[in-house]
């Protein structure tokens, strides 16, 4: 993973900024200036990620205009109090890619059924706006070891399940599981004090 | 291993990163609807993929690629994507996740007999590394034994489940490895519908490749 502009908190913030900024434009007005800036980011970024999963270029660049398309027609539901510009994009790539490569659905929660037991208003989580959650964990991220840094290379991006990532690393499963527990904690402890310190 | 009643991280993880099988995803996303908390995790769990995202490399798009995606988004809009209001009764009791699986009503299911007292009903998914079925127990009877071997997540639905010491309550999840060795209930008073997700039964998987077996040559 090469570090590059992105990795340190400070220009997380400031692509966010920009980005969702940019999504919504496109929502408000259609503004396909926005949406270029949007698309020359992002659209090498999501294609990357889909040829990681084991997908050829063709196929790649399709799920990508997918995705991009998509980007433009739901810039509407973009909230970037609940979401940073790229886990958005993340998200509709994601689903995308199940949808495109597994053949399999995505069972997700619908954030407008009436069914849904709601928040409790003093959810500090809540609270926290995606940008700085995300620029938290850029630099969470940027000081993970290189083997935390492969299982979740492998988890996110090539689609492995634990399973699949404990025999190609030869390791046993419950192994796999308590490393991705510690890697969560860790992440979710930076959370934490951004939560304390601000 | 002591039962948190919420999914463990590194279910989340898998759910949010997307490597999770659609069974297993069912079972997350319908304990999703009813926990706020976990919730809030899963927001930091997919968090990390738009973090991965921002510093991947990039791989070049087709020449063409923007001018493509424009001309899909002048095109006139299939209709027949957008969702329309479900009109179906909603009842409460199932959420969004599982009511595109098995609708709205619990008690408008069909139900076929498992064991001696107890029914269930499969939901089919895409994926073939998972069953997955609705259970519905009388009070106090014991589950039904039903073949699970690895990985067991069991979310209440109606009732109590009772395993030992613990009491899963309506919306709780209990995901239970092969090493546990438990006979979980229905808790008294009321009969109990969950739904449960399990790694699929060796017995298909060879199956299927015993069927396979002319067309792969071995």
């Amino acid at each position: 993973m090469p570090v590059n502009e992105t990795a340190t908190p400070e220009a997380s913030l400031e692509l966010n900024a920009r980005m969702s900024a940019n999504i919504l434009a496109i929502a408000q007005s259609a503004d396909r200036a926005a949406f270029r800036a949007v698309f020359e980011f992002y659209a090498p970024r999501v294609k990357s990620f889909l040829m990681r999963s084991g997908g050829d270029t063709a196929r790649a660049e399709e799920v990508t205009q997918e995705t991009m398309v998509a980007v433009w027609r739901k810039a509407h539901l973009f909230d970037p109090q609940k979401a940073s510009a790229a886990t958005w994009i993340f998200t509709i790539a994601r689903n995308l890619r199940i949808d495109a490569y597994r053949k399999e659905r995505r069972p997700e929660i619908d954030p407008e059924d009436p069914a849904l037991q709601i928040s409790p208003p003093a959810d500090a989580m809540s609270e926290l706006a995606g940008a700085q959650d995300a620029a938290a964990l850029a630099g969470a991220l940027a000081e993970l070891g290189p083997d935390d840094r492969q299982l979740l290379e492998l988890a996110y991006y090539k689609d492995r399940s634990q399973s699949q990532i404990a025999s190609e690393l030869g390791l046993p499963l419950g192994t796999v599981k308590s490393r991705m527990r510690q890697i969560y904690a860790r992440l979710r402890n930076r959370l934490e004090h951004l939560e304390r310190d601000t | 291993m002591t039962q948190s009643h919420h999914i463990s991280d590194e279910l989340l993880m898998a759910y949010e990163a997307g490597s999770l099988a659609e069974g297993w995803s069912l079972a997350v996303a319908t304990h999703l609807a009813f926990c706020p908390e976990c919730r809030a995790r899963a927001h930091t769990a997919s968090a990390v993929g738009g973090a991965l995202l921002d510093t991947l490399e990039t791989s070049p798009v087709a020449a063409s690629s923007f001018d493509q995606v424009m001309a899909m988004i002048d095109a006139p809009q299939d209709l027949t994507e957008t969702i329309t209001p479900s009109t179906e009764r909603i009842t409460g009791t199932v959420p969004s996740p599982l009511r595109a699986y098995v609708g709205a009503d619990l008690d408008a299911i069909s139900w076929k007999r498992i064991g001696t007292a107890g029914h269930q009903a499969l939901i089919p998914t895409g994926d073939s590394e998972t069953s997955v079925r609705l259970l519905r127990i009388p009070a106090g009877s014991p589950v039904p034994e039903h073949g699970h071997r690895g990985l067991e997540l069991t979310v209440i639905l109606r009732g109590t489940l009772v395993d030992g010491d613990e009491r899963f309550g309506v919306g709780e999840i209990e995901e239970a490895d092969s090493d546990l060795e438990h006979t979980p209930c229905a808790g008294e008073g009321e009969e109990c519908i969950c739904l449960a997700v399990t790694d699929a039964p060796l017995k298909f998987r060879s199956l299927v490749v015993r069927l396979a077996q002319p067309f792969l040559g071995i």
